[in-house]
């Protein structure tokens, strides 16, 4: 099992490189200037001499190594450094914004906290309603119940993000007046009162983002709880007499639980990029909106930096599962 | 079909009519088939109807509310000539919906279309040919692993000024939305495809055709093809119903389509900045983009049980 992590692990090397060259060259195709928003008073001489200062003076065999190098060396030296106050850095260029003109890294990092705790939030919500639902539907097959979850869980693929959000922020915030259309990061939790208002501005986006993941879990948990009610450890569990609730809580849930779990890892890319559009609909300033703002201004090390780590989440998430799946389910050798 | 008793003898029947028959019993799929060709009618035949132009500008007549409004007070300004209502700057609604339909359901069914076709490619050289496989199916885990919304935003933003001024702006943007949606959505096709072409190829009757030396081109077309059929035209509807959400989800990040050339997410798009007041422009486009989707996805369903020969004729 360690082998088969380090393997993957060492695969995942290549596989990352090959997809920061593919979004590098995307990007250096753009016909979009950087400079296109300056003044037209600024002489062209000016002009060149700015786009040196921004390192798009070099080719592009020059410029993606050094974003490499940036990436994978000097960004976690300065982490290490603001974390244990050392000195590896000493002053080496970080990513810069071209909008900004702050590194990259502490635009993210200012991002990141709303963009993980509203998806965080919804991706969690979003599990444990569909968990039960699902172990509900698979026992009681084709009930009023298995056929209202497939229902619901059918909206919850057809409905798009950007409907279901508004859909909400028109009964809810312009009917209703319930709960706040708009996100309010700058809002501090101190009292019961503040505590109220963040949970009433949070109810929508992670209802909205929740729907999707609800759906797919439950799903998966209804078929993979179907599968294993029919095993023949079921049937004798029954027979030595256990009650009911430990035959399907314990031994069935527990196997059940072997696939959802990788699907759960699986999921968690999907919901950043699920988070883009939320987030715009909410008007929360997380790391989606940043991407949107980023690629109207041509603000190509921002892009750059923002997909690349997205694309980190995809390959570990993958990896996670997979070795997941080989702990949890004995039966599975990788070696 | 073996185990069907001697003694009645039928007509032989095409197999498209055992689908079909098991279709029909699937009671969300025919209310998904029956809507999907309503929206279509009334997107195709729709127009020529209700003839009125959706980018006719007519300021005086503007922010008309749904006929339907008139019932519940008398002061909402309400016209027959305008049922669903216009928009800020007059413009009839109902046609824009039309028009934007059509746009949405072109994009739908041409992304999808495409990415079945390279996914179908893509699975049946990997999963026949051996010597293809590890190559091919490396660079789809590759494709699988991209962070593919936001790459598809970085596409729009990059290619939309070249292949404007190539193929003019409506042309330019549809080749590009669907040559977007189609290279970013292929690769569940494949891997299902090359699943299903590798059991096959292990068959006998591959076995008798390779015999009498039939070559790959003729096995592929006329003995594998028919045969990865039915999973093909599962993740067609799938195709199909994610093309839709994409090209709105585009559209809706203001990433799509120019804004005078109406499609349901943009229509939707431009209606959320006076959602507080006209919450009706939202809910129109919004609902025919989940209908759509919700109804495509029942025939998903539907062809799924119907084309699997277990479940068939119980």
């Amino acid at each position: 099992m360690l082998i088969y992590t380090i393997r993957r692990l060492l695969i995942s090397i290549p596989t990352l490189l090959f997809i920061a060259f593919v979004i590098f060259m995307l990007l250096e195709l753009a016909p979009g200037d950087p400079m296109a928003q300056m003044p037209l008073t600024i002489p062209p001489e000016v002009k060149e001499k700015m786009r040196l200062a921004l390192g798009l003076g070099e080719p592009w065999w020059v410029r993606f190594p050094l974003w490499l190098k940036q990436f994978f060396v000097v960004e976690p030296q300065y982490w290490i450094d603001n974390a244990f106050g050392t000195n590896f850095a000493d002053g080496a260029q970080r990513i810069i914004s071209f909008q900004s003109r702050s590194p990259v890294f502490e635009i993210i990092a200012e991002r990141m906290p709303q963009t993980l705790w509203v998806v965080g939030m919804s991706y969690v919500v979003g599990v444990l309603i569909a968990l039960p639902i699902g172990i509900i539907s698979a026992y009681r097959q084709y009930s009023v119940f298995d056929q209202a979850g497939t229902f619901v869980s059918m909206i919850g693929f057809s409905v798009p993000p950007f409907f279901s959000g508004v859909l909400l922020i028109v009964i809810f915030s312009v009917q209703l007046k319930w709960l706040p259309s708009i996100y309010d990061t700058t809002h501090v939790v101190s009292d019961w009162d503040s505590f109220v208002f963040q949970l009433r501005q949070m109810v929508m986006p992670v209802m909205v983002l929740a729907l999707q993941t609800t759906a797919q879990v439950s799903r998966y948990m209804r078929a993979s709880m179907l599968d294993n009610l029919t095993q023949d450890y079921v049937r004798t569990a029954r027979a030595k007499g256990m009650t009911e609730s430990v035959v399907v809580l314990k031994h069935v849930l527990r196997n059940s639980m072997i696939p959802v779990v990788t699907v759960i890892a699986l999921g968690i890319p999907a919901i950043f990029g699920g988070a883009i559009i939320t987030e715009q609909i909410f008007k929360v300033n997380g790391l989606g909106q940043l991407l949107i703002i980023a690629l109207q201004g041509n603000d190509i090390p921002m892009v750059m930096t923002i997909t690349f780590l997205l694309a980190v989440l995809i390959v570990m998430m993958n990896l996670i599962a997979d070795v997941l799946y080989g702990i949890l389910d004995p039966r599975i050798r990788y070696d | 079909m073996t185990d069907a008793p001697l003694s009645a003898v039928e007509k032989p029947r095409n197999q498209w009519w055992d689908v079909w028959a098991q279709f029909r019993t699937h009671k969300g799929a025919v209310a998904g088939l029956c809507f999907l060709i309503f929206i279509t009618l009334f997107v195709t035949v729709g127009p020529i109807l209700w003839d009125v132009d959706p980018g006719k500008l007519n300021i005086r007549n503007k922010n008309v509310r749904p006929i339907y409004m008139g019932l519940f007070g008398s002061d909402v300004k309400v016209a027959w000539a305008n049922p669903m209502g216009t928009d800020n700057l007059g413009r009839d609604i109902m046609a824009n919906i039309m028009a934007g339909g059509r746009v949405s359901l072109a994009v739908g069914w041409t992304a999808m279309i495409l990415a079945v076709f390279l996914g179908t490619l893509i699975g049946v050289f990997a999963g026949y040919f051996k010597r293809l496989d590890g190559l091919l199916m490396r660079f789809t885990d590759l494709v699988l692993a991209l962070p593919l919304l936001p790459l598809l935003l970085v596409m729009m933003l990059l290619f939309r000024d070249p292949l404007r001024a190539t193929f003019g702006p409506e042309n330019g943007i549809f080749i590009l939305i669907v040559t977007g949606i189609g290279i970013t959505s292929w690769m569940q096709t494949a891997r299902i495809v090359r699943g299903d072409v590798m059991a096959l190829k292990e068959r006998e009757f591959v076995l008798a055709a390779r015999s009498i030396g039939t070559p790959a081109r003729r096995m592929i077309t006329r003995h594998l093809l028919p045969n990865v059929m039915s999973p093909i035209m599962v993740s067609a509807t799938l195709g199909l119903a994610t093309a839709i959400i994409t090209e709105s989800a585009l559209s809706f990040l203001g990433l799509g389509f120019p804004s005078d050339f109406p499609t349901w997410g943009k229509i939707l798009f431009d209606s959320v900045d006076r959602m507080t007041a006209f919450p009706e422009r939202v809910i129109w486009p919004g609902l025919a983009i989940s209908l759509t989707v919700l109804a495509v996805n029942y025939i998903g369903d539907g062809l799924r049980d119907a084309l699997d020969p277990r479940i068939r004729g119980q």
